[in-house]
């Protein structure tokens, strides 16, 4: 017996529409059997962890925090993914961004002022963008893979904000622990709603810019140019559009989403800096992008179903002493489905006998 | 032990688990499939290896399973991205992702447990050569292999039938298709054999390097395996010049250290990171150089049409 | 009717109260690790463990482990604080602005910050002496080398850290004078690759017992490895190597956890920045092994010593790695220097990282 795939003529509208349900049912199942396997009661489990944190206003809440930088880093990369650059070191952009913006805030902490935070937001996309072209640089300079230089640069931006935080930006009120001044109140992104809870303008900030790119990438000619160099850098050429330039474009415009979601993130909800600003948010937002199949507005709804397995990691640790690995395993899984469903959309699966296949095979 | 060949002997420790991976992973992208997998398939070799060896009490039937977890990930890593034809970035991110969970869960209860090391093997005669005698002929079974593999590897792909296949399949899938060469079952292969090495990296980690489980102990030696392969060329022997190369930047920033040279640490644990940077614009600067070594379809998926 | 009412309500009122005071009273703990590491978050757990035993079903005591530091700290910190709990330890540095801002948000919820400075009206801060039992391994060290050096594995260059350092050379120098350290800094509390490395490196540099501020096992392996000596760090290390563990500083919390839900419990709860060393049994050493007779005969006389307060580790004269002088003979360094520690006394062979 062997799988074969056949190549759909036109994309299955049904399977693009029924993909992301299936994988997500899928997901469910096998939580539900590895529960089982575990000794807990998969009912509860899986209440604890899709269903509970939604139950709460003031988790609601937590939920657009954790959402929010995963949403705005993934749709960056989103546009740099169509366009067939691999941009993996959002994280680093992330920490960069991070840095850059709190310039203000560490070095002029004294400065009240309107504008603090505008200059903060406008530095930190600075940051973030000019840190992802240097692998954008490296690749269209001396055609340097650019998947291994922004993976690379992720560990130096990150020892460079340790060593910054516990070296010339220390607090020196601080007792010489490892971290900045906090923040002044004008250098903080503000609560929407402070009344329910704390998430802050960083949402807002993701909903922009999904709705932003999704109009780019289908209404602008911008948007055409990603799709037609990412798919093929010879069409592109003859359509007068340029591989390099393009390069540039989606690095920066990735790496500026990334700085922007850095700083939201330290001016929103840490307030000052600390060695370690991110668990990981560049790395799961690669997985956010794919899950929501490099669509901004399938993005946005993936970046929430992620940040509710963190948070759902969490209600299911203290309710039914779940391990924490969980989490991961669920975020894992998901991406597999989600991969592997999506073929459906574009090939039809064929199981073949044995015999029949060896005759129409491939050869073999 | 003379100062230079316990140094040397600290390195070779730190560079074969990026050698295995690394070599592991050359052969997995020469015949043009990119599994950014590695450091999931390495950390589930390294928990396997040792929850294994504690309950069978055998290091080598530990390594072993390592070997066969190593393989396991990779077999479904090649199952989506070869059978199924997802992305290989994501399908090799998403099973990252879910090793570094799934070890965790396995090794729960293992965490911090010291383990049985793997003993050295002493190769009479050779060993008692000066300075590179112990190095070189008085380690364990791992460092062999690793040893080996890169002359084997070398030797499969530039001298032998199979291997010319294999690299006519990296360079051109369809062609090699055409000219009725196996495709698929190749390029499973070739990932299979990427996950043993990987699953072999692993069980070094928890039996050789430090005998003991604790969470995400291939920190991060995946990615630079991944960066190792693109750093040699895909060349199998400057992938062993590469893993030793690394080995002793990370080995001698600590000794700099030791004698009490006053850089930031964080200088210095960027140093390798930096230096692989330059090192692929250097390499990649030369596009004659570069053309002639890369696999021409390096993470593009193959459908056969028939 | 009306009264009739009242008196419904009041007996309303008060069976939920007893209900309440029946039910159990939740301490909740927060994690920043893994709590089977073996070192750090494990001796928290243990902790826990003792605090749950003592108290049987009086109490329930949920915890969060491999909690970030940062925003999804505060988030974990507020779930418990939501859930019901009423004493909530945190117990890692970074969690101490979570905890602060969570804390204002629940004035009624008590909180306890591990190794912090802040306080508040429902938050205390409690941390260990540990530089006491740097000193009385510093004084093993200095009797056991032969080399007259030993390696120290370095995390970060916190105050902590740096009071661990210098106390330990401090020990070392008063029974060897000629004592040098040399400090290798891995940048993690825990990542036993590079504990390993760092570890073998200092051993190839000559340094003949290795001491660690890290919290994996794999340096004392290493040493075991070589044939040398070492000592454990925040759990008894004994198991990772029988003939080679010296003695360990021993994290036992228990004993304060239980002291502070008691408080909890009677209602004598009041913020405060404990500091507890030897003498209150939140610091322990494990048992002296692997050395002679007479050098196991001074340890415990310092331990005694230090316990009863006869002898604090940081008594002048010290000199300053600079050369400057920093206490005069006789002269005991006060807890605010020592709390926001940041230079080397003289005799360390490495730069402070700054």
């Amino acid at each position: 017996m062997r799988i074969e795939l056949e190549r759909r003529p036109a994309h299955s509208a049904l399977f693009s529409a029924l993909s992301p349900f299936i994988a997500l049912g899928l997901t469910v199942i096998a939580g539900a059997i590895i529960f089982t396997i575990m000794g807990k009661n998969p009912v509860a489990a899986l209440y604890s962890f899709f269903i509970e944190p939604l139950t709460e206003v003031w988790s609601l809440h937590e939920l657009a925090i954790k959402a929010a930088p995963l949403i705005l880093i993934a749709v960056g990369l989103s546009v740099c993914f169509r366009s067939n650059n691999w941009n993996i070191g959002a994280e680093g952009q992330f920490v960069i961004g991070a840095i850059s913006g709190s310039i203000i805030p560490i070095v002029f902490y004294e400065w009240h002022s309107v504008l603090v935070l505008p200059l903060m937001i406008v530095m930190g996309m600075a940051g973030g963008a000019l840190y992802a072209a240097i692998p954008a640089l490296l690749k269209t300079r001396f055609n340097t893979n650019e998947i291994l230089s922004s993976l690379m640069l992720v560990y130096v931006a990150q020892l460079f904000l340790d060593w910054l935080v516990r070296g010339p930006w220390r607090n020196p009120e601080g007792f010489n622990f490892p971290e900045t001044r906090d923040f002044n109140a004008s250098a903080i992104l503000p609560e929407i709603l402070p009344a329910s809870g704390r998430a802050n303008f960083g949402f807002v900030f993701a909903i922009i810019a999904t709705l932003l790119t999704w109009f780019m990438m289908r209404h602008m000619l911008k948007g055409f140019e990603v799709s037609v160099l990412g798919q093929s850098a010879r069409a592109g050429r003859f359509a007068g559009f340029s591989a390099n330039r393009m390069v540039f474009f989606a690095f920066l415009f990735s790496g500026a989403l990334a700085g922007l979601a850095g700083i939201s993130e330290v001016s929103g909800a840490i307030n000052e800096l600390q060695p370690v600003i991110s668990p990981g948010y560049g790395f799961t937002a690669i997985i956010v992008a794919f899950l929501g199949r490099l669509n901004p507005l399938g993005i946005f709804a993936a970046g929430l179903i992620l940040a509710l397995t963190y948070l759902g990691g969490e209600a299911a640790q203290i309710s039914i002493g779940l391990p924490d690995k969980i989490a991961r395993v669920f975020q894992g899984m998901l991406l597999f489905f989600v991969l592997a469903c999506d073929t459906l959309i574009h090939y039809r699966v064929r199981i073949k006998s044995a015999v029949h296949a060896n005759a129409a095979g491939e050869g073999a | 032990m003379e100062l230079t060949e316990a140094i040397l002997f600290t390195i070779t420790t730190a560079a074969t688990p990026l050698l295995l991976a690394a070599i592991g992973e050359l052969v997995v992208e020469r015949s043009g499939v990119l599994n950014l997998g590695v450091e999931g398939m390495i950390v589930m070799g390294a928990v396997v290896a040792f929850v294994a060896t504690e309950l069978s009490g055998s290091v080598y039937l530990g390594a072993f399973s390592g070997v066969l977890a190593g393989c396991a990930l990779a077999l479904l890593f090649a199952f989506m991205t070869l059978t199924l034809v997802t992305n290989q970035v994501a399908t090799g991110l998403a099973l990252t992702i879910l090793g570094l969970g799934v070890s965790g869960m396995i090794g729960e209860n293992f965490v911090g447990q010291p383990g049985i090391k793997m003993d050295t093997i002493t190769i009479p005669v050779l060993s008692s050569i000066p300075l590179i005698g112990k190095l070189l002929f008085d380690q364990d079974l791992i460092f062999y292999i690793s040893i080996f593999s890169v002359f084997g590897v070398s030797w499969f792909l530039f001298r032998t039938r199979a291997g010319l296949k294999l690299r006519a399949i990296g360079d051109s899938h369809g062609s090699a298709h055409a000219l009725g060469i196996t495709v698929i079952r190749t390029r499973y292969l070739a990932v299979l054999f990427g996950g043993a090495c990987a699953g072999l990296a692993g069980a070094q980690l928890s039996l050789v390097y430090t005998p003991q489980w604790v969470e995400n102990m291939s920190a991060g030696r995946g990615w630079i395996a991944l960066a190792l392969v693109v750093f040699a060329s895909w060349r199998p022997l400057r992938v062993l010049a590469g893993a030793y190369l690394f080995g002793a930047v990370t080995i001698g920033q600590l000794h700099a250290q030791a004698l009490g040279f006053g850089i930031p640490s964080q200088f210095l644990s960027a140093l390798p990171y930096l230096a692989t940077i330059v090192v692929l614009v250097i390499i990649s600067r030369n596009k004659r150089l570069t053309l002639m070594n890369t696999p021409a379809s390096l993470g593009q998926s193959f459908v056969p049409d028939r | 009717m009306k009264n009739a009412l009242l008196t419904l309500t009041a007996a309303a009122v008060l069976s939920l109260a007893a209900g309440a005071a029946q039910a159990a009273t939740k301490i909740c703990f927060v994690y920043v690790g893994s709590k089977t590491d073996g070192g750090w978050t494990q001796a928290h757990d243990i902790g826990r463990q003792e605090l749950q035993n003592h108290f049987g079903d009086k109490i329930e005591t949920p915890y969060l482990e491999n909690v970030a530091e940062g925003p999804d700290a505060e988030r974990a910190i507020e779930r418990f604080a939501r859930s019901g709990c009423e004493l909530v330890f945190t117990t890692s540095f970074g969690f101490m602005d979570p905890t602060l801002k969570v804390a204002k948000k629940f004035p009624k919820v008590k909180f306890e910050h591990a190794t912090g400075y802040k306080t508040a009206e429902n938050v205390t801060s409690y941390n260990s002496r540990f530089y006491q039992g740097r000193y009385i391994q510093g004084q093993i060290a200095g009797k056991m080398s032969e080399a007259g050096v030993a390696g120290y594995i370095a995390s970060f260059p916190i105050p902590e850290v740096v009071q661990g350092i210098n106390a330990f050379l401090l020990g070392a120098q008063s029974v060897n004078p000629d004592f040098e350290i040399k400090v290798v800094w891995v940048n993690s509390w825990f990542d036993a690759g590079k504990e390993a490395d760092a570890a073998k490196a200092l051993i190839d540099q000559g340094v003949d017992i290795l001491t660690q501020h890290t919290d994996s096992t794999a340096p004392i392996q290493v040493a075991a490895e070589r044939g040398i000596k070492a000592f454990g760090q925040a759990s008894d290390m004994i198991d990772a190597g029988p003939e080679t563990q010296l003695t360990a500083i021993v994290d036992t919390w228990g004993a304060y956890y239980i002291k502070r839900t008691e408080a909890l419990m009677d209602g004598t709860w009041k913020t405060q920045s404990t500091w507890d060393g030897l003498a209150d049994g939140i610091l322990q050493m494990a048992p002296y092994t692997n050395m002679p007779d007479d050098v196991k005969q001074m340890a415990m006389e310092t331990e005694a010593k230090v316990a009863k307060g006869e002898l604090h580790p940081f008594t002048g004269p010290i000199t300053k790695q600079d050369g400057t002088e920093w206490l005069k003979a006789n002269e005991v360094a006060d807890d605010g220097t020592l709390l926001g520690m940041n230079f080397y006394v003289a005799g360390v062979d490495d730069q402070l990282p700054q």
